[in-house]
């Protein structure tokens, strides 16, 4: 049971509140918004210290530290929000390392003038997603911008992990004939934000994959510890994450469109719109590259996990000096796959 | 050129001035400005927003039909040229 | 999704294919002009290409309007954004677009401007009705799929007197660009470039119809086969011209004929002709100034013309030297002809409107293309699929 602190005259009012500049001046009012919003709602043992820092011990070994900024708009869209983004986006970012993550801290930047009633909606909202992921937010940071030079909230987490011994996975370790592994359907997040964006409305069932995916990785590591590389496939779609891959490590990919798992609804959606799903945002996929005769093994595991039910072999590294991603095309021809160039914009033409 | 999609009318307003298209299962809400007699259940070719024609489910099939002749004939059968007038 | 999936069939592709090798003559090339961008992104998106015989190839024509329109014309549109302070309504196509001293509309919002992106005119309308005590102008472009929306839009604002709604047209027409290409000195008189048929416009045939296509096929005695949009649309339409072309015809034929019909879609030629007329010139980028190939909104609506309502200064923006543009959209060279392509253009950082819009010969060949002429020996053969 978390105690409310009784240093505060009156409770936060956060109902008909707004952010304004005090809540990021380091006085009572920041001490009360940390308290009656941060504290309560994370709710645990070594943010309640209340220091600045939070204080724990380390077993031997590989640890990772990730970061990540969220900027997303709009704040709240189907499946998700801000908030379970900044918990789930940077938890996937430790584990794709193969690591087991321990502790997320948080940094909010607030624009004054941002409800309160918004802002414990987030706060509520990462710290479920927290807490369904058994990694709690220790420590964090509060700072309020003046209006107008703000989006609302930006927040930062930053997420810690243990990488257990064995393991050796990177984007340097793609080699020719591994096979290429995708854990599920692509483009769901980012058609999800589209369609809740203005002047793009659209009517569809599809929300965010955004989740958790260590305890998939958890799973997979321990099937097959020989796994190359994992990386989640988010701004820029598998597209892009595939090309870093392959550059990293001096390789080229050949892929194989029939195999990559799309939903209809995204696919018409992106259709609508003149998008590719292959650049489209995911927050709750993984790529995985292992070798050619470990793919079985894995996809079986991953097939055994709620998230990684409609995994799929999409294609193999191939050796090129030139790096490039191709795809033989469900219509049979031959195509790159490049970098995305700039943003992808909806077209008419 | 112009993005055009084969969208599947499946509500109309009161008016008739605007329809809801379903294209696997994601709707959007389009004008009918540029159309006439549509009615729920046809596919319509939507672009910007607008349902430019109404699609042919006929000509639609003739011209799979067509194209499933290609690879079979050994040349180009008499009577053929006309067809594809 | 039907009608769309079923024309993507890879086993239709493989006969298709088959018979397009079997007819198509040994002995000489079969240049293929397709006028319109999507049928370029098409073939570079599936591949087409790939499935064609040798000596069948596509050229890839202007039919971009994005890829068409003059920087002084996105100049005058990012002025009417920064100095007359009106929220510009533009398709998502535009944005990126290089306008002068390295400016765009993407940028021009960056730095304040309230340039705002619309899927449809009736967003901008909406744009207008809550925003009263703003001047908001639509930035129309596109051949004449996209004019009959433009034109509901100006009747809708008069019906409605929606006082701060007016638009600026750029709205250009397919058979007078088609016209200009063959009539080019590449064509005529070089012979540099030869092309032996036309794949015509999808959507915009579902506007005009086939019938204004009749006189290319006369007068330049070059067939033309209007294709539908998905890939094995584009094929048997190929097929289709190479019989034309072995038979010495030069008809216009219908491949699109699920949604193409001989007179078109009468309700929007009238809303158009209603609401819009010939401009007398228009300068088109990389063919100059081409006679009667532009609208202009009638005097009828001239309440809701921007170019009179707005003073907006007349732009002297030139293509970057050594943008080969021009060229590149009379089909007279190729990207990798451009000493720019690749270099210092690239979808990154877009020197000509060839590589900014998706349907660009050098953006589709960029992403689709480039990796056939820079394979080297490295790649191993053992490649596994």
């Amino acid at each position: 049971m978390n105690k409310i602190s009784s240093r505060f005259p009156t409770r936060l009012k956060i109902k008909n509140g707004y952010v304004d500049m005090t809540h990021g001046a380091g006085g009572r009012a920041m001490a009360q918004l940390i308290d009656e919003l941060f504290v309560r709602h994370f709710d645990n043992e070594l943010l309640a210290q209340g220091n600045d820092q939070a204080l724990f011990n380390v077993n031997s070994g590989r640890m990772v530290i990730s970061t990540d900024g969220h900027v997303v708009s709009p704040l709240f869209f189907p499946g998700g929000d801000i908030g379970s983004l900044s918990v789930h986006g940077t938890i996937n970012d430790v584990a794709m390392s193969g690591a087991q993550p321990l502790y997320l801290s948080a940094s909010f930047i607030l624009e004054e003038g941002f409800e309160l009633a918004q802002l414990e909606k987030i706060v509520i909202s990462m710290a479920n997603a927290a807490k369904a992921a058994g990694v709690p937010v220790v420590t964090g940071d509060t700072k309020v911008v003046e209006r107008g030079k703000g989006d609302g909230v930006f927040i930062t987490t930053t997420g810690i992990g243990v990488v257990p011994e064995g393991l050796n996975i990177s984007g340097l370790n793609a080699r020719p004939d591994d096979a290429i592994i995708v854990s599920g359907f692509i483009g769901d997040h980012g058609v999800a934000i589209m369609s809740s964006r203005e002047n793009l409305e659209f009517e569809t069932e599809i929300v965010s994959d955004s989740a958790c995916l260590h305890d998939l990785v958890a799973d997979m590591v321990a099937a097959v510890p020989t796994i190359k590389t994992l990386r989640d496939p988010t701004r820029g779609g598998l597209a892009s994450t595939l090309n870093e891959i392959a550059q990293q490590s001096g390789v080229g990919m050949q892929l194989n469109e029939d195999d990559i798992p799309l939903r209809p609804e995204v696919s018409a959606a992106c259709e609508l719109l003149g998008l590719d799903p292959l650049y489209v945002a995911n927050e709750g996929k993984l790529i995985a590259i292992c070798r050619r005769q470990d793919a079985e093994q894995l996809l079986k595991t991953m097939h055994n996990h709620p998230l990684g039910q409609h995994a799929a072999i999409i294609g193999h590294v191939v050796e090129d000096d030139l790096g490039f991603v191709t795809m033989e095309t469900s219509f049979g021809g031959n195509r790159i796959v490049d970098w995305l160039a700039g943003e992808q914009l909806p077209r008419i033409c | 050129m112009c993005l055009a999609l084969p969208a599947e009318i499946v509500a109309l307003s009161n008016d008739n001035d605007t329809a809801t298209v379903s294209l696997e299962g994601v709707k959007k809400e389009i004008s009918l400005a540029l159309v006439e007699d549509v009615a729920v259940g046809d596919f319509v070719l939507i672009h910007v927003g607008y349902a430019l024609n109404k699609i042919s489910p006929q000509e639609a099939e003739k011209t799979l039909a067509l194209m499933a002749e290609a690879g079979v004939l050994e040349t180009v059968p008499e009577g053929v040229k006309d067809e594809i007038r | 999704m039907k009608y769309v999936n079923e024309f993507r069939a890879k086993d239709l592709a493989k006969k298709l294919a088959k018979q397009i090798a079997r007819e198509a003559d040994p002995s000489r090339t079969y240049n293929v002009m397709e006028f319109c961008g999507g049928h370029t992104h098409a073939i570079f998106r599936y591949g087409v290409q790939d499935l064609m015989p040798e000596n069948v190839k596509f050229i890839h024509g202007p039919g971009c309007p994005v890829c068409v329109l003059p920087i002084a014309r996105i100049d005058s549109a990012i002025e009417l954004a920064e100095h007359h302070r009106a929220i510009v309504c533009t398709y998502g196509d535009m944005m990126r677009v290089p306008a002068s001293k390295k400016k765009s509309l993407i940028k021009s919002k960056a730095a304040g401007a309230d340039i705002r992106m619309v899927y449809s005119t009736q967003d901008a309308l909406k744009i207008a009705r809550d925003n009263p005590d703003r001047q908001v102008v639509f930035f129309a472009i596109g051949f004449e799929t996209t004019t009959p929306p433009t034109a509901v839009a100006i009747k809708q604002a008069q019906a409605e007197k929606l006082e701060n709604f007016s638009v600026f047209c750029n709205h250009v027409l397919t058979p007078a660009a088609i016209q200009h290409i063959l009539q080019s000195p590449e064509v005529r008189q070089i012979g540099s470039v030869s092309i032996d048929g036309f794949l015509g416009p999808s959507h915009v045939s579902s506007i005009i119809g086939s019938a204004p296509y009749a006189y290319f096929a006369e007068e330049f005695q070059k067939p033309v086969v209007i294709a539908g949009f998905e890939p094995l649309d584009v094929m048997q339409s190929t097929l289709m011209l190479t019989r034309q072309i072995n038979d010495g015809r030069f008809e216009v034929e219908n491949e699109y004929t699920r949604v193409v019909t001989p007179q078109g879609n009468k309700k929007a030629q009238q809303l158009v002709s209603e609401v819009f007329e010939l401009r007398r010139l228009f300068e088109w980028r990389g063919l100059g100034d081409v006679p009667y190939s532009a609208l202009q909104i009638r005097q009828a609506f001239a309440d809701f013309d921007a170019e009179k309502r707005f003073v907006i200064t007349p732009s002297t923006g030139r293509d970057v030297k050594g943008c080969e543009c021009p060229a590149i959209l009379r089909g007279a060279k190729r990207p990798t002809d451009c000493k720019l392509f690749g270099t210092v253009c690239t979808p990154d950082n877009p020197q000509g409107s060839c590589m900014v819009s998706s349907e660009g010969s050098c953006a589709a060949y960029w992403s689709y293309g480039r990796f056939r002429g820079a394979k080297t020996k490295s790649v191993k053969k053992a490649q596994v699929a």
